[in-house]
């Protein structure tokens, strides 16, 4: 698995999410989230409040099929574990030992859904439920390595992906963006004209670790990734004018 | 020990269910004059209780309630962004990598190591789970246990005087302040994983490639 260090591994991605019209441009950017994190599968899988279904990612069609068929969600341990839940969940730390849980997890690896997997459960308004998944084939310490290096990065698209699927469900109208407030707005326009952290903080008259939960919840309102993301996002929205 | 429960398991549970709710209603209701609701049975709860959170509780050796706290994302409905804009500068706090903290109680007997204990139990949520800080609410008998315990969180707004003051504060991660609780708490870090992985599963022994 290939890692980048520096630019977020998302670099693009996030800008095709948020310009996504169709819930058909989500499946193909889980294709390319597939292929810019090098694992085997990406998928993201929605239930409404009244019980209808929705997902895309890069399972095989006869794979989502079986799984249907065989009534795989009520044996499957990953959905078992992260329903009505909301932290992130490794697949081996899930219960696997009853005889159904393990003919469903070997049928999993004979249809090449990897032998790993990392699930983030999403609690969406008026109990909305989503799971986003990455799956792959590899040893533990990969795995560790891999999951350790981006599970920020999968919380916040996770979230992003759920938000998005949420604007284009048919028949609802998009939420506007929540409005960043008077204090975010202060903190983000400093952080744009160049002043440091500190001298952020200082001005405002708050401490940094302070700043750093206004950065960051204003980040999570702007859909970014990183800081240098946000204000650019802040910039391209109007939000902040510098 | 630590048990990590949510709403919807706590049935399993029904000792430290009960007496975690009445001590919540002996702690919120009788010691600090808070208008909170409480049953005929004698137990507080407010509507997030309601949204399923994650209960991280102290259990003592005969089973009951010795302290808990309440967790919530703060990408749903909570606590702070529906009743204490007014204390966090404005700002609605709203992140996956940010939970809310609430309802920190601690039961009139229990061990003198117990608030030590869910301090340390938090910052086993926020390493297992990606949580980057926490933003409570909490009243102000707390902050002197916070400082004693080595886990003061920044304080960012208060509300009303004395035993009815309220504050809205925040926590980040340390490893040195993990440290500093755990030996406050006197548990050994091995234990409070040990707790940890027996309510979110263990992670299997790392095999050699030569294995």
């Amino acid at each position: 698995m290939g890692y980048v260090a520096d630019t977020p591994a998302t670099d693009g991605l996030l800008e095709r999410l948020e310009q996504a019209k169709a819930l058909e441009d989500l499946q193909t950017i889980s294709e390319a989230l597939r292929d810019r994190y090098r694992v085997d599968h990406f998928v993201y899988h929605w239930v409404s409040a009244g019980g209808e279904q929705y997902g895309c990612g890069t399972y095989d069609a006869a794979w989502v099929q079986r799984y249907v068929d065989k009534g795989y969600l009520r044996i499957d341990p990953v959905i078992q574990g992260c329903y009505q839940r909301f932290h992130p969940v490794d697949w081996k730390r899930l219960d696997w030992s009853s005889r159904a849980a393990r003919a469903f997890r070997r049928d999993a690896i004979a249809h090449g859904i990897g032998n790993q997997g990392y699930s983030i459960p999403i609690r969406g308004p008026n109990g909305q439920f989503a799971l986003f998944t990455v799956s792959h084939n590899c040893d533990d310490a990969a795995w560790e390595e891999f999951t350790t290096a981006h599970r920020r990065d999968l919380i916040l698209m996770a979230h992003y992906f759920n938000k998005k699927a949420l604007d284009l469900e048919p028949g609802r109208s998009p939420e506007a963006a929540q409005p960043l407030s008077p204090r975010e707005v202060e903190a983000l326009t400093l952080l744009a004209v160049g002043y440091s952290r500190a001298q952020v903080a200082q001005t405002l008259s708050i401490s940094e670790h302070t700043l750093r939960v206004y950065i960051e919840s204003a980040r999570f309102k702007l859909g970014a990734m990183n800081t240098t993301h946000a204000v650019a996002r802040a910039i391209a929205r109007g939000s902040i004018v510098v | 020990m630590i048990r990590y429960i949510h709403a919807n398991d706590l049935d399993a549970f029904p000792l430290l269910k009960r007496t975690m709710f009445t001590d919540r209603a002996d702690q919120f209701r009788n010691r600090l004059g808070w208008a909170v609701t409480v049953d005929e049975a004698g137990e507080e709860r407010d509507d997030y209780d309601a949204l399923n959170p994650l209960y991280v509780i102290w259990e003592r050796a005969d089973g009951r309630h010795g302290g808990s706290m309440r967790l919530l994302p703060t990408t749903g409905r909570c606590m702070v962004n529906e009743h204490f804009l007014h204390l966090t500068g404005g700002v609605r706090i709203e992140s996956p990598l940010i939970w809310e903290c609430t309802r920190f109680c601690l039961a009139r007997e229990t061990e003198p190591g117990t608030a030590s204990a869910l301090m340390l139990a938090g910052g086993e949520v926020m390493q297992g789970f990606g949580v980057e800080h926490y933003v409570g609410v909490f009243d102000s008998r707390m902050v002197r246990i916070y400082r004693r315990i080595g886990a003061s969180p920044e304080v960012l707004g208060s509300q009303g005087d004395g035993r009815e003051k309220v504050s809205v504060g925040l926590w980040g991660f340390s490893a040195e302040a993990q440290a500093r609780v755990a030996a406050s708490a006197g548990i050994a870090p091995g234990q409070s994983r040990a707790w940890f992985e027996a309510a979110f599963g263990a992670a299997p022994a790392r095999v050699s490639a030569a294995a």
